[in-house]
């Protein structure tokens, strides 16, 4: 599955992308984000606030409980500033 | 293209003059220009991250969503990204319509839709060397959150 961060999330994870291969039993964003805290600090640290992580599942904006399975690409990043 | 995400600086007039071009129909043609503001000298630029392809689809929604809901005879969105200077455009609505009020209207809430759904993040370096992100604001997603109040009326 590729992963991809941005904004102060890529900094404080320090990669843009990686592509990873998922356990079967992650169904939703949420999930996703406890495995990703659980494999390193600095995953622990980026995810530390859920209130300031929005998620997209193939480049949709999606809810935590929103399903991953069959996704090709989800994105984390932090409440968007453009404008 | 209606919609576009770009390096490069943009002209206003140029982008009015193509949007009506040919066109004895278009009444109104409201633009909103965002420029880099130094808050007082306080910011020595910001550097503009995006997602890109989300970015396009994003800014297309917006687009589209603006024309099925006004009476639009045509719209744009130019966005900036990369390094930005004060004083510097970042981005660019344009909206044409037969009478001003749905143009005004549409560009409103194409900048308020942007500013909350289209995923740009702004990364600031102050005079003093400093960089930090930029917090999202609550009153930008209170505007976005009205227009959809109002269509659910």
């Amino acid at each position: 599955m590729k992963i991809l961060y941005f904004a102060w999330l890529r900094e404080r994870i320090g990669t843009g992308r990686e592509t990873l291969e998922l356990p079967d039993s992650l169904t939703t964003a949420a999930e996703l984000i406890d495995w990703l805290k659980a494999r390193e600090a600095r995953y622990a640290a980026a995810f530390e606030d859920p209130s300031v992580i929005r998620i997209a599942i193939d480049q949709v904006q999606a809810e935590p409980d929103a399903s991953i399975l069959g996704a090709r690409e989800i994105a984390f990043f932090p409440p968007v500033t453009g404008g | 293209m209606s919609v576009c995400v770009q390096t490069e600086d943009f002209s206003i007039e140029a982008e009015i003059a193509a949007l009506s071009a040919g066109r004895g129909d278009i009444g109104a043609v409201v633009s909103f220009t965002g420029l880099v503001r130094d808050n007082g000298g306080a910011l020595r630029g910001m550097e503009l991250e995006h997602y890109p392809g989300m970015t396009e689809k994003a800014l297309q929604e917006i687009h589209d969503h603006a024309v099925h809901r006004w009476s639009l005879d045509g719209a744009r969105i130019i966005h900036r990204v990369g390094p930005l200077a004060p004083g510097e455009r970042i981005v660019l609505v344009l909206a044409a319509s037969r009478h001003r009020q749905d143009a005004f209207e549409a560009a409103s809430f194409m900048m308020d839709f942007l500013k909350t759904r289209a995923p740009f993040w702004k990364k600031e370096t102050g005079a003093d060397g400093q960089a930090h992100w930029v917090d999202a604001r609550e009153s930008d997603e209170s505007a976005a959150a009205l227009w959809l109040d109002d269509e659910e009326e």
